[in-house]
């Protein structure tokens, strides 16, 4: 199954990088397969795994249709359920011989449909590598399977006063190789990082059924903190399940701290909260975690949590600090001073934990809030420099009245991440394509202001468009040649979170016609 | 795509594509400060000075970001994040006085805060790259959190220019901390990392770790409260601003004394936790044992000896310094998948093989 450079021919093209096998072949996860297929990969399949891991009848598959972003949907032709690294290779050595597209998943909690399944494909469920295979206080790592829950590292980890630090909204349920593939962030990532910054090595699987170690070599006693040649580790977290199948993770554990505060300002005016945000980083502070919640986003959650949110306010800011009892004092004291002086117009501290965690309800129940006074909404996910989030907000509101549509806005400020949250009612006609509109405005808002399509949810099947916005033919052209150094035939999660040429051109010539952005630049067919 | 490019990036652009057309290896310098890591290329290659694309591009404090192109020396753009009271937090060496920006990005190394802050590839947040072939690429960008597309510009972190040139680059950026203080015990290797790691266990702010010689340094920094309690949960003998500072700048550049000792210096990368390893030599160890400079004496075994019993403990050894022994590979060997991947990527961005051919293995 040994895969050659002659074999894939590659060979330079005039101007550019070198060119590759094309990228389309398996790109369109519509495209389905015919019984007789299925029954041919069930066959192949079907002795590599224990009874009840295969499925592929229209009932058992149904489940695996979507993952946490529901507007895109698919049945896979198969869903497979190994349980061994085994398994795994042997599941990867038959798609690679036949031909089949592979999209691994998680728990399924993604939020850009980077778990959509492909119809012509398998679903390759990680679900049953569910053991924590060792927890080393002294090297403070934890060397787990990737089916493993995010929480469920950091409680098997809490007897040792340690912790996992990025905490994902959807802790409780999203797998740490899911974090892994996508970069999940959380909301302490600005002073303690995202998933890149907290693994130490990966156990990844490659399509011929290669298993390899990315990372530090994954000794008795931990993992190393360097390794030799290219970061391949780097390049495979957020990788969205398209270079490898990862079948180990490890991670570093940090100490929990003694003691957590929070600070809630209220802001008569969105910009002034923005400008208190960067008052706060110019103070030389860095806080635990720094959210902003707009007025709409506090009243729609405030009947729900009751956690005492002014709701005359046009922005609340909760500004975390943690550490040492000591630690704590001093900081609290200097965030109080720089919120004050940034025009803040009530300011609260929490006195217990238990008030903490109140403080923290809203923020944390935004998204079941949007669920509770809208039908459906829609979560975006754009970074853009901190100093613009005012700017950004006020385009929402322009936004808002072009499409018809509301929106609640809470996000990460610290690090500038927005989760503009849509609301819309799928069963009225025409809403869903204006959401559809809404977001991707936001976004190209977003590269305009010299951010990001996405800062911690992925591309998936979402914002695939979008990167045509934001990255040019010549650097879709590199990630295209990454993919193929992981995954020459390209069956890994194909159609997924890079687009082609060709897609690209199809989406300018939309916005031609649409009337708002053209890409003069872009080769057209 | 290069229509609106900067003078120098410009320049070099030029020298490149004639490169590339006539299939030349190009050696990519900055100051040369660094020219000791990784092997020599062969006396044929053009050298291609990248110190005329310079200048720091953007930097708000407020933003934590700095961007700045590859020749602009590390010592201005350090000394521009002090004047707002704000540093590289992973420490970099400069390994002499005009080190460049780029140069230090494509090293990747970090000094001795890496054990706490992170490695430079931490503080990536996005990376311009001018290919082979003349492209000018930009990955990441300028914001905390982002994951469009690959991890582009993390790969080219330490990459040693054999992608291509790294021209510019943007970094995450951190307020100094408020104190440090340093204290020493007189611990022998066992109990210095033991303790180093019972110690990691524990909320308390270890910003930097050495030990030689019996005696082992640990540095505190963070805020004046939590130094102090930490200060008196540890013990040990405080030793002076000055002279700690001085000791911690001499640990990051090699110019502490331990470097003098012998010609050939391994660094070798291990699981924070091993135990002293049984090495004929001397060593000094930082970031708390999970980096240790190993000089072997002179009836040392040989490299592989060294290399079996690292890769045994889950570590890799790089021969840092080579005195005269040339002809020892410098990086630990790559598994044969990882290899073909490192060998489709090269292929990719440089199917010539003219950015620095050799540097990093002699099969890239």
């Amino acid at each position: 199954m040994e895969t050659t450079l002659a074999q894939h021919s590659l060979h330079v093209g005039p101007d550019g990088l070198a060119s590759l096998p094309s990228p389309e072949r398996f790109a369109n996860t519509a495209q389905r397969a015919t019984p007789e297929r299925q029954l041919q990969v069930v066959a192949a399949l079907r002795d590599l795994l224990p009874a009840g891991a295969l499925s592929y009848r229209e009932e058992d598959t149904r489940p695996y249709e979507c993952d946490g972003l529901t507007a895109f949907r698919q049945l896979p032709m198969i869903v497979a359920l190994p349980e061994s690294e085994q398994q795994v290779c042997g599941i990867l050595k038959v798609c690679r011989a036949l031909e089949v597209p592979v999209v691994p998943r998680g728990a399924g909690t993604g939020l850009s449909g980077g778990a959509m399944p492909h119809a012509s494909g398998v679903v390759l469920s990680m679900a049953r590598f569910n053991r924590i295979i060792a927890l080393d206080p002294v090297s403070r790592t934890a060397r787990v399977q990737p089916g493993v829950r995010n929480l469920a590292i950091s409680e098997a980890a809490a007897p040792f006063g340690l912790y996992y630090a990025p905490d994902p909204s959807s802790q409780i349920a999203c797998t740490i190789g899911g974090n892994v593939s996508e970069n999940s962030g959380g909301v302490h990532c600005l002073k303690y990082g995202l998933t890149v910054h907290n693994v130490l090595a990966v156990r990844a699987i490659t399509i011929d059924g290669e298993i390899v170690t990315l990372g530090g070599a994954i000794g008795s006693t931990g993992a190393a903190l360097d390794c030799p040649g290219l970061d391949l580790l780097a390049l495979s977290i957020g990788s969205e399940g398209m270079l490898a199948v990862f079948t180990e993770v490890v991670v570093r554990l940090i100490p929990k701290p003694m003691l957590a505060r929070v600070v809630m300002a209220s802001f008569d005016d969105v910009e002034r909260a923005g400008n208190a945000v960067a008052a706060i980083i110019a103070a030389g502070i860095i806080p635990a975690g720094m959210e902003m919640m707009d007025r709409k986003a506090s009243c729609a959650v405030e009947p729900f949590v009751k956690a005492g949110y002014d709701l005359n306010a046009e922005a609340i800011l909760l500004v975390e600090s943690d550490g040492t009892p000591e630690e704590v004092a001093e900081e609290i004291e200097a965030m109080e001073r720089v919120l004050r002086q940034s025009g803040c117009t009530r300011l609260a501290v929490s006195q217990t934990e238990a008030e903490r965690l109140r403080f923290w309800s809203g923020r944390k129940n935004a998204f079941p809030a949007a669920g509770r006074i809208s039908p459906d909404y829609y979560c975006m996910d754009g970074t853009i420099p901190r100093k613009h989030i005012g700017r950004m907000l006020l385009a929402i509101a322009v936004m808002e009245r072009k499409h018809g549509l509301r929106c609640m806005n809470v996000f990460h400020a610290g690090d500038g991440n927005l989760h503009p949250l849509i609301l819309f009612d799928v069963n009225v006609p025409g809403e869903w394509e204006r959401a559809d509109q809404f977001g991707a405005e936001i976004l190209e808002l977003c590269v305009e202001l010299g951010g990001t399509i996405t800062g911690e949810h992925g591309v998936g099947v979402e914002k695939i468009n979008s990167m045509c916005v934001q990255f040019s033919d010549a650097e879709r052209a590199a990630f295209f040649a990454v993919k193929h150094a992981f995954d020459p035939p390209g069956l890994l999660n194909p159609g997924k979170a890079i687009p082609t040429l060709h897609r690209c051109a199809e989406y300018g010539r939309m916005h031609v016609r649409a009337g708002r952005l053209s890409f003069p630049d872009l080769p057209r067919f | 795509m290069a229509d609106h490019i900067e003078a120098g990036l410009a320049q070099l652009r030029e020298q490149v594509l004639a490169a590339n057309a006539d299939r030349r290896a190009l050696r990519i310098r900055g100051s040369d400060t660094k020219a000791f890591y990784g092997d020599a290329l062969g006396a044929e290659a053009e050298t291609l000075d990248c110190r005329g694309s310079r200048g720091i591009v953007d930097y708000e404090p407020t933003e934590l970001v700095i961007t700045a192109r590859c020749g602009t020396p590390l010592k201005e753009l350090e000394q521009t994040l002090a004047a707002k009271h704000q540093y590289l937090p992973f420490e970099p060496p400069h390994f002499g006085p005009d080190a460049t920006v780029g140069g230090t990005f494509a090293a990747g190394l970090s000094g001795p805060r890496r054990m706490s802050a992170g490695a430079l590839r931490d503080y990536v947040l996005g990376a311009v790259l001018l290919t082979a072939s003349g492209e000018v690429l930009r990955f990441g960008g300028q914001v905390m959190k982002n994951v469009a597309g690959y991890d582009v510009s993390r790969l080219l972190a330490g990459s040693l220019g054999v992608l291509g040139v790294i021209a510019e680059v943007s970094l995450k950026v951190l307020p100094l901390p408020v104190a440090e203080r340093t204290l020493q015990f007189a611990f022998g290797e066992a109990e210095a990392i033991s303790r180093c790691n019972q110690w990691g266990g524990e909320p308390l702010p270890i910003s930097a770790t050495r030990w030689c010689d019996g005696q082992l340094s640990v540095r505190l920094s963070g805020a004046a409260a939590g130094v102090d309690a930490a200060a008196r949960r540890i013990g040990g003998e405080p030793l002076a601003a000055e002279p700690a500072q001085a000791m911690w700048r001499s640990v990051c550049e090699h110019s502490d004394p331990f470097f003098s000792r012998g010609s050939v210096v391994w660094r070798l990368s291990l699981p924070a936790a091993t135990p002293p390893l049984e090495l004929a030599g001397e060593q000094l160890i930082e970031w708390g044992g999970a980096l240790r400079w190993f000089i072997p004496s002179l009836d040392h075994a040989s490299p592989q000896t060294l290399r079996d019993l690292v890769t045994r403990v889950g570590g890799s050894a790089i021969l840092f310094r080579a005195g005269s022994r040339a002809t020892v590979q410098r990086f630990h060997p790559l598994h044969p998948v990882l290899r073909q991947i490192h060998q489709r990527l090269k292929q990719a961005f440089d199917p010539n093989g003219i950015m620095n051919p050799g540097r990093m293995y002699d099969w890239l």
